[in-house]
């Protein structure tokens, strides 16, 4: 049993720089884990938001929270919000039950202990720092090599012909080195992540056989739940809070345009690498073209959904969430803006003169997006979907616990 | 002049005041608490009971009107109106849809509750989810709201409301509906209705207070002076045995311990004091804070060992942790030597068959006093768990004397715009007992009616479509 006791004393310990008293051979808590180990002490004994989402009914399949626990939990949470007005126990009740706001804390620290390498998980930290210095770094880069490669073309008039500005091939290297390292990045965490959590870290003998034939339809569960944002959804279907004890469903529509906006993007750059390898059919590509058509659809859900998240983000309750990660939030935010808003005038402005000056800020910004992707907001979403695949399997386990009615 | 005030800001006033103003009545609702303490003990409510006749939505099989008035009556042992009850019970059936029409939304029961699942319909998110649902409903509605709004006394005329007062401020309305609660959360009045013991004990001094703070019983006791109709004895309260940890308000539901029955309860002395596993959990629950309450220092301990562990729901406070008896006695405060040859006798005595929480099984005392019943297994497995518990009064039964309109009575005679709902009545249905859910059923049921009677009076005569 996690002494609510002993949970302060560690708690305590852990300020003042000092190994926690609990701390015998297991790793001890941080202070934020410690108390999300509080809070859900308190909704095990209470339960009533159940119905709300997934952490809960998770919740009550335990009598302890532990470390995998918790980071498992934590990255449950969609901080829908709906728990927090609902609460009997929020402040200013003594018992300061704020959920969506304990979990935001932890998950800001998972994604520093699990990034990959390990060291640069510190930038989370300053996010709003790194991914400013980034975006300034990249866009110089592309304007000085905009001016050194395409030489006089530089204020010519090219008729969207990018490859007159940045040969094909330095495109291909810069962009897939850059995304390759996000992607591996990303990977690696989640990988160390689901060490930690994975069911089969601590699965009772003789459950290997549910365990293996959960696999595959717990991924297709977790996948529906990313694709439909079903936590969003508060559990009746009315939505999710974000000011106050209002249900709606504008944020989850927001998400849903932000991500969607950015799979039909990232579609047009993949159709188009496709048209140029197995097609010989180079850019630039007609108005009416598949690529042209999906990065302006996926561009313009990624100007709308990101912008009503900026609003929403500007209106949340402080006890939604962790106020200390809004320049995490934000910056990622003002990259994804940024990145369909220099797409857009890209494609409106390529037969301009100005086109090359153009190309070079949306690379430079697209470049910056890429590779703070593993260490800012972006890796929210991998470590969520891991958390709802761990749920789904563990949901087609039996649970421990026979508690009795009380 | 404002057509009704409603006098109370939890589930029964705020039914009262969507129904008084879907009647196209204007209406202002006066809330004692502050916004964040809105609610009464609505705020830590979590279902309904509800009558029904086949499976709908969360609610599973059936459970017919009957078979929920005979519930009724046995909790409360004929301590009931009939006409009243089975009127709270019909309107229980259909009065879901207009809950929903303004918000709240119900999930199936909840882990650790199945025994409900048939019976009760609960709230997603509980009653403070309920309580945010029905005030914002009331504001698009325009209903007024005012909070820290504390009516101290009304004007009253030959029996008819004419105005209430918020310290020197007059308010004039054409009807009124009390739906205040109850007066648990007067110190001084639960004091002098448990008296002092032979201990020479305030024995209500010791007692927490599950619910809110704002339940002063103020209006109450002024109509109480002012000659209205009273039922119910003030010494009854619903109370159950909670943590000692809990606060002193507002602990709400996760400061139970249901570990009872599957252990042992002693007192200050280290003895024990009533049958532990008399029946199922759910039935005994509220007796135990009365039992705990008649107990030196008003304190119990709840003494359990690790085969307990896992089987009831979790508490909000850990237990005292202890690997031997002695040790344990010794962190709890208790009496070393009385504690350990309780137990020792108390597990000599355990005649063990085949242990089931789930049924009343065959594991009982033989030759102890008192007996335990059922589940009575040797608590001999360390680590052993102790949880000090103390009274928590849920409500209290005292209240009003009302009809099926809803009217507060004076010598008999019901008032023509003056009008009781919730705790402050429901003791006309549920005269003493509890059973889960049947609070909020009342308060639903009678807030309505409440608010319909007092458009009514107020002259406003728009017939409601059944829920």
């Amino acid at each position: 049993m996690q002494q609510l006791e002993a949970l302060t004393r560690d708690a305590i310990a852990l300020g003042n720089g000092e190994a926690p008293p609990s701390a015998r051979g297991a790793l001890p808590l941080t202070a934020n884990e410690a108390e999300v180990a509080r809070q859900l002490q308190i909704c095990n004994a209470c339960r009533y938001c159940e119905g709300f989402c997934a952490v809960f009914p998770a919740m009550t399949r335990r009598l302890e929270f532990g470390r995998a626990d918790i980071h498992y939990l934590a990255n449950l949470c969609h901080n829908c919000g709906a728990c927090l007005y609902a609460c009997q126990y929020a402040p200013p009740h003594e018992f300061a039950v704020a959920v969506p706001q304990a979990m935001a804390r932890v998950r800001g620290e998972t994604y520093q202990h699990y990034a990959w390498p390990a060291g640069f998980g510190a930038l989370y930290r300053r996010n709003g720092t790194v991914v400013a210095l980034a975006l300034a770094g990249a866009l110089a880069l592309f304007l000085v090599l905009a001016a050194r490669m395409a030489g006089p073309a530089w204020v010519q008039p090219l008729a969207g012909n990018f490859y007159a500005v940045f040969p094909h091939n330095f495109l291909v290297a810069v962009f897939g080195a850059a995304f390759g390292f996000a992607v591996l990045a990303l990977a690696v965490g989640v990988r160390r992540f689901w060490r930690d959590v994975s069911p089969a870290a601590d699965l009772p003998p003789g459950q290997e056989p549910l365990l293996a034939a959960a696999r595959a339809p717990a991924a297709a569960e977790a996948a529906h739940h990313v694709a439909a944002l079903t936590y969003l959804g508060g559990g009746h279907g009315d939505g999710c809070n974000n000011e106050d004890d209002r249900y709606s469903l504008v944020r989850r529509r927001l998400h849903h345009l932000t991500f969607y906006g950015f799979l039909l993007c990232f579609a047009a750059t993949s159709v188009a690498t496709l048209y140029h390898y197995a097609l010989g059919r180079h850019a630039p590509y007609p108005v009416a073209s598949l690529p042209v058509v999906l990065g302006t659809l996926g561009g313009l859900g990624l100007l709308a959904g990101p912008a009503g998240l900026l609003w929403l983000g500007l209106r949340r309750e402080p006890l939604q969430g962790d106020v200390a990660q809004r320049p995490m939030d934000r910056a990622f935010i003002a990259l994804l803006l940024l990145t369909s808003a220099t797409g857009l005038a890209l494609l409106a402005g390529r037969d301009s003169a100005a086109m090359a000056t153009l190309l070079a800020v949306h690379l430079g910004v697209v470049l910056a997006l890429f590779l703070t992707m593993p260490y800012g907001k972006f890796a929210h979403g991998i470590f969520r979907g891991a958390a709802l695949f761990r749920n789904a399997i563990e949901k087609r386990l039996p649970s421990r616990l026979r508690l009795g009615a009380e | 002049m404002i057509d009704v005030i409603v006098i109370g800001g939890g589930n029964a006033a705020l039914c009262a005041a969507l129904m008084a103003r879907e009647a196209g009545a204007s209406v202002l609702l006066l809330e004692s608490a502050p916004r964040e303490w809105r609610g009464g003990n609505s705020q830590h409510t979590r279902n309904l009971r509800c009558m029904h006749d086949a499976p709908q939505d969360v609610l599973v099989d059936a459970y017919p009107e009957e078979e929920f008035w005979q519930d009724l009556l046995k909790v409360t042992g004929g301590a009931t109106d009939e006409k009243l009850a089975r009127l709270a019970i019909r309107a229980s059936s259909t009065c879901r849809t207009w809950m929903r029409r303004h918000g709240v939304r119900f999930q199936p029961s909840l882990a650790g509750t199945l025994h409900l699942s048939r019976t009760n319909a609960f709230f997603m998110g509980g009653g403070k989810a309920l309580v945010n649902a029905y005030y914002r409903s009331a504001g698009n509605l325009g209903v007024q709201v005012r909070y820290q709004a504390p009516v101290d006394r009304l004007e009253l005329k030959d029996g008819r409301f004419v105005a209430a007062y918020v310290g020197d401020e007059r308010i004039e309305a054409k009807a009124c509906v009390l739906a205040a609660g109850g007066f648990e959360s007067n110190r001084e009045w639960l004091r002098e209705a448990w008296g002092r013991n032979e201990r020479g004990e305030w024995p209500a001094d010791n007692f927490l207070i599950r619910g809110t703070r704002y339940n002063q019983g103020t209006l109450l006791k002024f109509m109480m002076g002012q000659g209205a109709d009273i039922i119910g004895d003030p010494s009854q309260s619903h109370c159950v045995a909670i943590d000692a940890r809990a606060p002193r308000y507002d602990g709400g539901i996760c400061t139970r311990v249901d570990a009872v029955s599957l252990g042992v309860m002693v007192n200050r002395e280290g003895l024990r004091f009533y049958d532990e596993g008399e029946d199922f959990w759910p039935k005994r629950y509220a007796i135990w804070g009365r039992l705990v309450a008649l107990q030196p220092g008003q304190i119990g301990y709840c003494i359990i060992d690790s085969k307990a562990v896992g089987r009831f729901m979790p508490p909000v406070f850990p237990g005292v942790r202890a690997d031997s008896l002695p040790e344990l006695a010794r962190a709890m405060g208790l009496p070393e030597a009385a504690f350990v040859k309780t137990l020792a006798d108390f597990n000599a005595a355990c005649r063990v068959g085949t242990f089931d929480h789930t049924v009343l099984d065959d594991c009982h005392t033989e030759g102890l006093a008192p007996v335990k019943s059922h589940w009575a297994r040797p608590i001999d497995t360390p680590p052993f768990y102790g949880y000090a518990l103390r009274p928590g009064i849920t409500f209290t039964y005292l209240g009003l004397k009302t009809d099926e309109r809803a009217a507060v009575h004076f010598g008999g005679v019901p008032s023509d715009n003056l009008f009781v709902a919730g705790e402050m009545m429901a003791g006309n249905v549920l005269g003493k007992g509890y059973t889960a859910g049947v609070g909020m059923s009342i308060g639903t049921a009678f807030g309505r009616i409440a608010g319909t009677s007092a458009a009514a009076a107020a002259g406003k005569e728009v017939a409601h479509a059944a829920a």
